[in-house]
């Protein structure tokens, strides 16, 4: 399976993440859309998830929350335009950090051969607004070439150790 | 950690030869001069580096004899990678999951599709 790739520059209000599937993007939209299938994937499985509502279509919201031992991690937003197989575009909003949205769009790229690529394109507010939701402990990032500081991590954490 | 002070955590890791600098420090103590060998930038501009990585808190410095040397601070890198790791966690499980749904439902549609054959 591909590796997923997480790229946010340094002075950027941008996440980008990527992904291939070995499914064609038809599922991918049912995936995505359909609550009952959104709640079987999205978020680790440490946490419960319940979905609140998730009316995928144009000027449609959603609310979901992420539960585990003492907490619970809600998120809500609002789908812009109708979700097809080419993608959809979103507002996301951490209720624990109100105000700070970010305008969240996925396409699903036909790779051929029944596999797809989703790429999901995050934009802040601004840069501070992007890495608050790091302090958060959520969502953003900020380093721009993340296998660069993997290895250095790597590479530090054997004399450190 | 403070928001403030996680900005600057990535702002001084964004740089290659600050990485670099840090990979260095990662084998021991090296003065400034013993890290500009390796570079073809001045010793200043190295120095210029190594404030940076000190505000940041990534690099302490002492000194010992006439030198003035760099020591690795390796805990905030541990608390920036900390979350980064959350966040990697978070989608890289959600997508595995992703994985197993998608095939679940291929799985149904293949059945389905033989299901209506004669």
């Amino acid at each position: 399976m591909s590796k997923l790739t997480i790229v946010a520059e340094p002075d950027s209000p941008f996440i980008d993440i990527t992904r291939d599937f070995d499914a064609p993007r038809e599922l991918l939209l049912r995936a995505y859309t359909d609550p009952e299938l959104v709640k079987q994937w999205l978020g680790p499985r440490k946490y419960e998830m319940v979905i609140d509502h998730y009316d995928a279509r144009d000027g449609g919201t959603y609310r979901y929350i992420h539960r585990d031992e003492g907490h619970a991690y809600a998120f809500h937003g609002v789908f812009h335009g109708a979700p097809t197989i080419d993608g959809m575009v979103q507002t996301f909003e951490f209720e624990g950090a109100p105000g700070h949205v970010s305008l969240d769009a996925i396409t699903f790229e036909d790779l051929g051969g029944g596999r797809t690529r989703v790429h999901l394109h995050s934009v802040h507010q601004s840069v501070v607004a992007r890495d608050a939701m790091a302090a958060a402990g959520m969502a953003s990032g900020i380093d721009d070439a993340y296998a660069r500081l993997d290895e250095l991590v790597e590479r530090l954490a054997a004399p450190v150790a | 950690m403070q928001q403030d002070h996680l900005s600057a955590v990535f702002g001084a890791l964004a740089d290659p030869t600050r990485r670099a600098i840090l990979a260095r420090l990662a084998d021991g103590d090296a003065s400034v001069a013993e890290l500009t060998a390796p570079f073809a930038v001045s010793q200043p501009a190295i120095s210029k580096h190594l404030i940076v990585l000190e505000r940041a808190g990534l690099v302490s410095r002492r000194r010992q004899r006439t030198a003035r040397l760099s020591h690795l601070e390796a805990d905030p890198l541990g608390e920036a990678t900390a979350w980064l790791a959350r966040y990697r966690e978070y989608w890289d499980e959600s997508y595995a999951r992703l994985d197993d749904l998608l095939a679940r439902l291929q799985d149904d549609t293949a059945e389905a599709h033989e299901g209506i054959r004669p």
